[in-house]
């Protein structure tokens, strides 16, 4: 460690203000006003009552609501992994690609963002439906019986959100692989490894971090999404996010939907806390040698 | 010590709405649903009358409400939305009482249309469409639906190309028709059977649709869905195949209106606005723009015949849609209904 942040030179701290400003204003301030929200009571018409209770943050541990938490837990984990499998394959393939073909490939993968989210979540519609693209397709093939709707499915829920954050798993998992000194997998093959082991002991530990990282990207996205769900669910699956934009959108119960969010909040930090710790733990492994 | 804190937590909450609000220029602002209203009207109305109104949209009720709870009317000067919200709105004291001198277009309405259960003698509200909602089906699909029951338990071969609206007292108004409870109905253990209902039948659902589910009908998606009859009309012009009829059961009778705010700083210019929709001559260009019956008997008889041949539900006549009850604002009970619509939705 040099002296450099904790120099007595300004330079750092005046570069870091209009940014911390930024975040203060327009992520603590509003997220402060939505805390103090969930602690208010609703008013009979979808106001507000400024007596203090506890009754809207009780009420998202009572059964019903806390069903539609673990409900969206379960898609959002389901996405998560999933969209690790299919991501990682295909950051390691990029890696092992030849280093100049890389920068295309990342470039490919990456693609789909310059594209809207709503865009590409309607074009999923225009694919799955009953009348749509797949289902003609195997019409055309000569397919002749009825096929169920794969639209308006929790399968097609999660289809959204893997296609839509596949890509942050990518690159999260290339970073690690690229970094990866050939070296090291040269060292596990002469000591007899064979390739599936030098994968299984030294290159999927090595990059575990980068696996995490994705993996808490794509959770903490996917459980919060209303759009996937109200779309590609045809609104009979009430993912946390519907939920709580129904509270502030058409229940008009703000009060509730702070708490919602808040506790929403509260499990997406926890789960970027834990994904801080293993990451810390695998670079202080690595880092522990070179002293 | 309690005041102390109370007032600081009313200061951020004001802040909250102030940033909730948008802020507007001078002109009148008039906030209405995307197409429901000609495309040139507010050109007209500026061009006609002088004024610089600007439209704002909503994509629902509940939003706007939002917004007119949270900075007390402030913003905005003539909304429109559902009767049961400009009930709520005249209960928070957020509408203006209409002074009716300043309304002369108000004798164009049809007798029925002063006399409504939410506001009987137009005393905060002015109707601007009206309707019902019932079954919008592909007649050359499916059997004619008679009855609710045609919807909540499909037949074997209608099973899974039906939709419902995902508004809550629509959705709810279904299964409340079906057992035949008022589509007010606030008592618990009817409300449960509702629900029950109303969870078998979500089994059989493609969808809950409240915007695209008359095109679903017209790809041949859905065949049967619960629909307001103006929003069954965009079907209908698409492929004549596609009809509408209300189940032996009942409909609701929706009316959408328009308020007047009392925090409105234009107000003369709102009055202006109201009374310019309600000339006969421009409501009957609503209607025929947005294919909702409108409840203004001057504009209505001026409507060109071939279009109610076409849509024979803009042909209903004011007095059967006076036999259906009213969607009336249910109080605290709204909190119920809400939960009842996350128990459908979130049951398997």
């Amino acid at each position: 460690m040099n002296g450099f942040l904790m120099s007595t030179d300004r330079r750092p701290m005046l570069l870091m203000t209009p940014a911390l400003l930024w975040l203060f204003g327009l992520m603590v301030v509003p997220c402060l006003l939505i805390l103090v929200l969930a602690f208010f009571r609703r008013g009979i018409y979808g106001g507000i009552e400024y007596t203090w209770t506890f009754e809207n943050i009780a009420l998202v541990f009572d059964p019903l609501y806390f069903q539609i938490f673990m409900k969206s837990a379960g898609i959002a984990g389901l996405s998560a992994a999933i969209a690790c499998v299919l991501g990682y394959a295909a950051a390691y393939a990029i890696a092992a690609m030849p280093r100049r073909h890389q920068p295309l490939l990342l470039f490919f993968a990456v693609l789909p963002f310059w594209s809207n989210y709503l865009v590409r979540t309607y074009a999923w519609i225009v694919l799955l439906n009953r009348e749509g693209l797949i289902v003609n397709l195997a019409r055309w093939i000569g397919y002749e019986g009825e096929l169920p709707s794969m639209l308006y499915t929790e399968q097609a829920v999660v289809i959204g959100l893997v296609y839509n954050y596949l890509p942050f798993v990518i690159l999260s998992c290339y970073a690690p692989l690229s970094r990866l000194s050939p070296e090291i997998a040269e060292a596990s093959r002469d000591l007899g490894g064979s390739a599936w082991t030098t994968f299984r002991r030294v290159t999927l530990p090595m990059t575990v971090p980068g696996i995490a990282t994705g993996f808490v990207f794509v959770f903490v996205l996917s459980i919060g999404n209303f759009v996937t769900p109200a779309l590609l669910g045809g609104g009979q699956f009430q993912m946390i996010g519907n939920l709580v934009y129904a509270q502030f959108l058409t229940a008009n119960d703000w009060p509730f939907g702070a708490a919602l969010s808040m506790v929403l909040i509260a499990v997406m930090l926890g789960l970027l806390m834990g994904q801080a710790v293993v990451a810390e733990r695998a670079s202080g492994g690595k880092r522990a040698p070179d002293g | 010590m309690s005041r102390h804190i109370l007032r600081n937590g009313t200061g951020l909450i004001a802040l909250l709405a102030a940033f909730a609000t948008p802020a507007f220029a001078d002109g009148l602002t008039v906030s209405n649903w995307d197409g429901y209203m000609a495309a040139d009207a507010i050109d007209n109305f500026n061009s006609e009358t002088g004024n610089t109104a600007e439209l704002v949209l909503h994509a629902t009720n509940e939003e706007i409400m939002g917004k007119l709870i949270a900075s007390k009317g402030v913003g905005y000067d003539v909304v429109f939305v559902s009767s049961p919200f400009a009930e709520v709105l005249n209960n928070l004291g957020l509408a203006e009482t209409l002074d009716h001198a300043k309304i002369p277009n108000i004798g164009n309405l049809y007798t029925e249309a002063t006399t409504l259960s939410h506001d009987p003698g137009n005393t905060f509200s002015l109707p601007y469409a009206w309707g019902t909602t019932g079954l919008c089906y592909r007649s050359d699909l499916v059997d004619t639906p008679t009855s609710w029951n045609d919807l909540l338990k499909p037949a074997e071969s209608v099973s899974g190309k039906t939709t419902m609206l995902a508004t809550d007292r629509w959705l709810l108004a279904a299964g409340q028709l079906s057992l035949g409870y008022s589509v007010n109905e606030t008592d618990a253990d009817k409300m449960a059977e509702v629900r029950d209902l109303l969870i078998d039948a979500k089994g059989t659902l493609l969808a809950y649709d409240d915007t695209t589910f008359y095109a679903k009908l017209v790809s041949g998606e859905a065949e049967l869905v619960q629909a307001w009859d103006g929003w069954c009309n965009y079907g209908i012009g698409e492929n004549a195949d596609i009809k509408y009829v209300i189940p032996e059961e009942g409909s609701d009778l929706w009316v959408d209106t328009m308020v007047i705010m009392k925090a409105s700083e234009n107000k003369d210019a709102a009055y202006e606005f109201v009374n310019y929709i309600l000339d006969a001559d421009n409501h009957r260009w609503a209607a025929e723009n947005i294919l909702y019956k409108v409840p203004n008997e001057a504009a209505m008889s001026g409507v060109d015949g071939g279009l109610i041949e076409t849509f024979p539900n803009m042909g209903m006549a004011p007095a059967d849609m006076l036999k259906f009850e009213q969607l009336r604002d249910v109080g605290a009970a709204q909190r119920d209904y809400s939960r009842l619509v996350s128990e459908i939705k979130a049951a398997n």
